[in-house]
């Protein structure tokens, strides 16, 4: 089945990315495609490579940036709201792409699931 | 209207769930961007307005003096992108003491059993 | 359809919202902070065992250990790992998150 992600909040602030991302983790365990995770509102904000966590926490953006390397996941962040927080092409982490919000809609029409994380 | 304009000539169902009151927090607002964009899509959107939801809609809202943008007039502009389907549910309405008189914008105000009787027939459902 | 909630249902009403709008068939799955309105011995419970009657009530079985919770939980609400949440979104053609 083809899952759509979308997360609305920013990493550490709240859960809804370290939710998002064990989703995403236990759908492709389980042979699901994700078809796309869309990083909306302060979500954007898990993008950003200047990141640094303390040592002994989860490295939330790093950790999407190797999922989106092995399982070759389309990472997508919302250029309006990036932009609004100051997320741009120049401190985007990798396997992130800035795109726009028709990407969130196409997914809604593409996949067979969209499932919201957030506040 | 050609139905057959979409991305792939799928059209589904979207229905935007507004729950949250504007200003506050950002998320009527860019919800609200989310809707506009997705009338570029071609599909069948409706908007439903419960809980705090509801007071995106009221009228004469006036935020000078909080310095943020009003986009209240924006709920008005909806019908220019063939969204049509504003949804506003009587229960919520009710409780927070508003009727239906004091909304920005045309609405149908339904009960709560036609508002999920609506829900459960979507496609897609973004809740904000 | 399946309703997700994140919200403790002693700060939020969402919880309240979500059962209220929950059809027949429909399933309620609890994370995050929304696990505690899987708990019994308090204020909600009455509300959320009223709901088991008409709708599926499940639980995220990580977020109840990580708070503590796991041993308190309704019976007839089902606990969950990641995999069981990928089975429901799979089950059901819409999922809602209350947020």
């Amino acid at each position: 089945m083809k899952i759509g992600v979308m997360v609305n909040e920013g990493p550490y602030n709240h859960q809804a990315s370290d939710t998002a991302y064990q989703f995403v983790k236990a759908a492709l365990a389980k042979g699901h495609q994700i078809y796309r995770v869309f990083f909306y509102n302060d979500g954007v904000n898990n993008a950003t490579k200047l990141t640094e966590p303390p040592q002994d926490d989860r490295h939330v953006v790093n950790r999407w940036s190797k999922l989106a390397q092995e399982h070759g996941l389309d990472l997508v962040v919302c250029v309006a709201a990036g932009l609004r927080r100051g997320l741009v092409e120049d401190n985007l982490a990798p396997g992130f792409r800035i795109s726009g919000l028709g990407q969130l809609v196409e997914a809604g029409i593409q996949a067979d699931r969209l499932v919201v994380f957030g506040d | 209207m050609d139905l057959d304009e979409g991305a792939s000539g799928v059209v589904k169902k979207f229905m935007y769930v507004n729950r949250k009151a504007p200003y506050g927090t950002i998320y009527a607002l860019e919800g609200l961007e989310v809707v506009l964009i997705s009338a570029a899509f071609d599909q069948d959107v409706s908007l439903a307005f419960l809980d705090d939801g509801v007071y995106q809609l009221v009228k004469g809202q006036q935020t000078r003096g909080i310095e943020v943008k009003n986009f209240s007039p924006t709920y008005r502009a909806l019908e220019g992108y063939d969204i049509e389907k504003l949804y506003v549910e009587r229960e919520s309405l009710e409780a927070r003491g508003l009727t239906e008189g004091e909304l920005i914008v045309p609405v149908e105000v339904m009960g709560r059993d036609e508002i999920v009787r609506r829900m459960e027939e979507q496609d897609v459902v973004i809740a904000f | 359809m399946l309703h997700i909630v994140n919200k403790s249902p002693f700060e939020k009403t969402t919880l309240a919202s979500c059962l209220a709008h929950a059809g027949p068939g429909a399933a309620v799955l609890l994370i995050e902070d929304g696990v505690y309105g899987a708990t019994k011995g308090n204020a909600v419970e009455d509300a959320v065992r009223g709901a088991l009657g008409r709708t599926a009530v499940y639980a995220l079985a990580p977020d109840l250990e990580a708070r503590g919770m796991k041993d308190r939980v309704i019976e007839g609400v089902k606990t969950v790992d990641y995999e069981g949440f990928v089975d429901l979104v799979a089950e059901h053609k819409t999922s809602q998150s209350w947020l």
